[in-house]
């Protein structure tokens, strides 16, 4: 008996010295074989556009674009008269937190007990059963940032998935990927706050809630700076000690601060390791955003909803933030009230302007082609000259940058990862739809074949759901 | 720019006024709505605001002569249950007219039953979602009383169809109908089950139309007026249930075979499940085609292909959507082109944008392209049901609709990069 214990002990000891850090992602591709897509009409997510062109996936990532491919040992599809793109990636998505069905059981994205939650994980509600993510990848959606919601200036920590079916969300998790922090301007957190008699009541309020936030987060910053600097001298000394005369002479080490799990976030985002998105739907809202990121010093990403986007266009281009738009949404609250469908394709115009269509819906990130398609049709019709090869990037590439995973997938360029949808037909058009889906060069979705499909525990033996 | 051309071909003005012509829509590929199909290279003539005729080679005879070099000519499109006219701003309620909720601040038990309630009094034809959705082909709609809101009823008033032109008398009587919520969403004003509002329903009924003869203390839900109304409608008339689960729908089926009720579904996400009850009962369902999801346990069965499967079952299917319906209202084609993607037959969906919509709600001379129908017509650039068309011209009663809109005008301002100038710099 103790002689068992002991052995389990041990192999308690050891699974923890192999686990993972906490909170890592244990995301593994899924098993592939190699697979050549040949004479399709491929949108590359580049920019590029080639006509009768194959796609080689080999080893989970891109091997090869172009055309006349040799496969050698590879399963062979016949995509003639399809269309393969980029697998879609959503900057935007409240999957999991705000699952279906949407009981109030199911309420967890917005942690509005104060304005600022910068503390909260939505990595820590993301339920994997919400079968909104098997319609999404049926969509052609293959990575996603799920967010908390905007009921709080500041919101909390966003994270970045693979849309593959897993029993936890550390299983989805973007390996690598940083995490998101999610602000929120204008309407929502002081309807909430004020209505309860509290800050912020209004716009000024709002900018008072950011600004002593990350005031804090800085003097936090200090203080882990001040305690690194204590510490490394501490260091430095406790080794002089051993080989000279104050050996022995007792010197306490500094202690570190407590550590602030709310500071803690501030802080990463103000060095760069969290990314920070901004649901923002006003222009002057947005410029006031971008003086507290130069009073405080971190980078915005990305303006979300931006329903008035379009009107500081070229301040978005020239200082590298992206505007994630729907294609049309407006008028449901008054800074939704200047929408305009030309929003996407005018944010787009200028040099270096990036665009990304997103959804912020179960129904919308099913159909993001479809909402770009629609966006493109407006550019164009107001004579911008939108073709299909650079507005897939709205949906693919600019989302991959503003999550800072462009290096990794989000075109189908050699090396990165097999994230790829073929279409039956262009996807800019209502009735196009994904038929195969491969993330990291695995087939999770085949329209010829729904039985094999993903589906989430929650809707096994449900009565008639759709096959 | 195609649009300009044809303001000019048009000679009007691009600054809002609308006028009666007679117009020759020459060479269009007219999709009539109607048992005449589809037909190619067809002529579409209007006169004094009625189509006067359908065919080839018509001769214009003075009418102002547009070419369509081809491109397809639908009816005006049907805009779903809407508060257009109702509904300015939706999170501000001093703009909101849509619903009567006076007991936001009562428990549920003395919510009072106003089914005279009349959402129409209350539009305004000047408000900025009506040319918003004008300008995308939206000819006429549904001004729906709001689904199940704090404090209001589940028997949510009454409705009626509106012409989209901007007029001010806008609605369309035969359209009246009553509009009641049934299910989840409506529990909480029926004190937390639906078995409640069957029996509420069912007490408003017999107060109605009493079996015996009622003294004033036996009347515990409705006014003389209500008792009024409620009676006139359980007397045949159109009622507008919004329901989605399949058990409910047979039990609106059975509520109103057994008090003379004229149903229509709206949402209906699980109506594919009785669709041939549906059919046999020839009771027509407004889906919202991009419901595939459990939004709540009233739509475990949500599928995309419920249209599709409605209609070959032989319902009527018509469209209605169930997010924001009002700001929204252009977004109707989309359901219906995704619609046909899953397996609808595309005759069968526009029916379902202009037909059905103006059939089921009594309104003879819209929703179709025949001879002595109003001229609500929509020329598009191409394939009216696809995402990357748009309306090229847009007639009410053979009025030329000004394709201006809030939304245009921030449109232009932007698009020319105007930056700070001195507004008064002549």
């Amino acid at each position: 008996m103790a002689v068992r214990i002991a052995v389990s002990a041990l192999a308690l000891a050891l699974s923890l010295a192999a686990a993972a850090a906490p909170w890592q992602s244990t995301y593994v591709a899924p098993p592939s074989g190699a697979t050549l897509i040949r004479n399709a009409t491929v949108l590359t997510g580049t920019g590029e556009r080639l006509d009768g062109a194959d796609v080689l996936l080999r080893d989970g990532k891109v091997a090869a674009v172009g055309k006349g491919l040799d496969g050698g040992d590879a399963q062979v599809i016949d995509a003639s008269g399809r269309w393969v793109t980029p697998g879609l990636i959503d900057v935007h998505s409240h999957l999991g937190v705000y699952a279906s069905p949407g009981v109030t059981a199911h309420q967890d994205g917005n942690e509005m007990i104060d304005p600022v939650t910068a503390q909260a994980w939505a990595e820590h509600a993301v339920w994997p059963q919400d079968p909104g993510f098997e319609t999404a990848l049926e969509g052609g959606v293959t990575s996603m940032q799920i967010l908390p919601g905007s009921g709080n200036l500041v919101g909390g920590r966003g994270v970045t998935v693979k849309n593959v079916p897993a029993t936890t969300y550390q299983a989805m998790k973007f390996p690598g990927a940083k995490q998101g922090l999610k602000m929120a301007c204008g309407e929502n957190p002081k309807r909430f706050y004020g209505g309860q008699g509290r800050a912020p009541m209004t716009r000024m309020g709002n900018v008072a809630g950011y600004r002593q936030a990350f005031a804090d987060a800085q003097e936090y910053q200090r203080s882990l700076d001040k305690y690194e600097r204590e510490k490394a001298a501490w260091e430095k000394k406790q080794g002089g000690k051993r080989k000279g005369k104050d050996e022995g002479k007792a010197d306490a080490a500094p202690t570190p601060p407590k550590q602030d799990l709310r500071l803690e976030t501030l802080a990463a985002a103000m060095r760069g390791d969290v990314l920070v998105h901004i649901h923002c739907y006003r222009a002057d809202e947005m410029a006031i955003m971008i003086d507290l990121a130069d009073e405080f010093g971190f980078r915005i990403a990305a303006f979300h909803h931006g329903v008035e986007a379009y009107k500081l266009a070229d301040t978005l281009a020239g200082r590298g933030i992206c505007g994630a738009l729907w294609a049309d949404w407006w008028g449901f609250k008054m800074e939704a009230y200047d929408g305009i469908q030309e929003n996407l394709a005018l944010v787009d115009r200028p040099k270096n302007g990036c665009a990304i269509v997103h959804s912020d819906s179960a129904e919308g990130i099913q159909r993001l082609n479809q909402e770009a398609a629609k966006a493109m049709m407006r550019g164009n019709r107001a004579g911008l000259a939108i073709a299909p090869e650079h507005a897939i990037r709205w949906v693919t590439a600019n989302p991959a940058h503003a999550l800072g995973i462009e290096d990794r997938t989000g075109t189908l360029e050699a090396g990165k990862m097999g994230d790829v949808v073929i279409w039956n037909r262009d996807p800019f058009s209502v009735y196009a739809l994904a038929e195969q889906v491969f993330v990291d060069g695995a087939l999770m979705f085949d329209r010829a074949h729904p039985a094999a499909k993903p589906r989430s525990d929650f809707m096994l033996g449900q009565p008639g759901a759709q096959p | 720019m195609k649009i300009t051309k044809l303001a000019l071909a048009l000679g009007f003005a691009v600054a809002g006024n609308t006028f009666a012509q007679d117009v020759l829509i020459h060479d269009a590929t007219v999709h009539t709505a109607g048992s005449a199909g589809t037909l190619e290279h067809a002529d579409v003539l209007v006169r004094g605001g009625k189509i006067a005729a359908v065919g080839t080679n018509l001769a214009a005879a003075g009418a102002t002569v547009v070419e369509a070099n081809g491109r397809p000519v639908t009816p005006g499109l049907f805009g779903g249950l809407t508060g257009l006219g109702l509904e300015e701003v939706s999170l501000e309620g001093a703009t909101v007219d849509s619903a009567y909720a006076p007991g936001a601040q009562v428990p549920p038990m003395s919510l009072e039953w106003r089914p005279e309630f009349d959402a129409t009094l209350a539009f305004n034809p000047r408000e900025a979602p009506i040319p918003v959705a004008r300008v995308e082909g939206i000819t006429f709609a549904m001004l729906a009383p709001g689904a199940s809101v704090p404090g209001g009823n589940f028997v949510a008033g009454q409705g009626a169809a509106i012409t989209l032109d901007g007029r001010w008398d806008a609605v369309l009587p035969a359209s009246r109908s009553l509009f009641i919520n049934i299910g989840s969403g409506a529990m909480p004003l029926a004190g937390g089950s639906r078995a409640a509002q069957y029996m509420l329903l069912e007490q408003a009924l017999r107060e109605a139309k009493p079996a015996t003869a009622m003294r004033d203390g036996d009347y515990h839900l409705l006014t003389p007026a209500g008792r009024e109304t409620l009676a006139r409608y359980a007397n045949g008339g159109r009622v507008v249930f919004r329901v989605e689960r399949a058990a409910d729908i047979r039990q609106v089926l059975a509520l109103s075979a057994k008090h003379g009720f004229k149903p229509v579904i709206v949402g209906g996400a699980e109506a594919w499940v009785v669709a041939s009850e549906l059919a046999r009962a020839n009771v027509p369902v407004f889906v919202d085609t991009l419901v595939n999801l459990p939004g709540d346990f009233d739509q475990l069965g949500a599928r995309l292909d419920n249209a599709a499967l409605l209609d070959r079952a032989g319902v009527r299917v018509g469209f209605s959507q169930a997010g924001d319906a009002t700001h929204n209202a252009r977004k109707i084609r989309q359901l219906a082109g995704n619609a046909v993607a899953q397996g609808m037959r595309w005759d069968a969906a526009l029916a379902g944008l202009t037909r059905v919509p103006a059939d089921v709600f009594g309104l003879a001379q819209e929703g179709r392209i025949e001879v002595g129908a109003s001229a609500d017509l929509v020329l598009w650039s191409g394939d009216p049901l696809e995402i990357t068309t748009a309306p090229e011209a847009v007639w009410i009663d053979g009025r030329a609709q000004s394709m201006r809109s809030r939304q245009t005008e921030l449109r232009d301002r932007y698009l020319q990069r105007a930056g700070i100038t001195p507004p008064a710099t002549p």
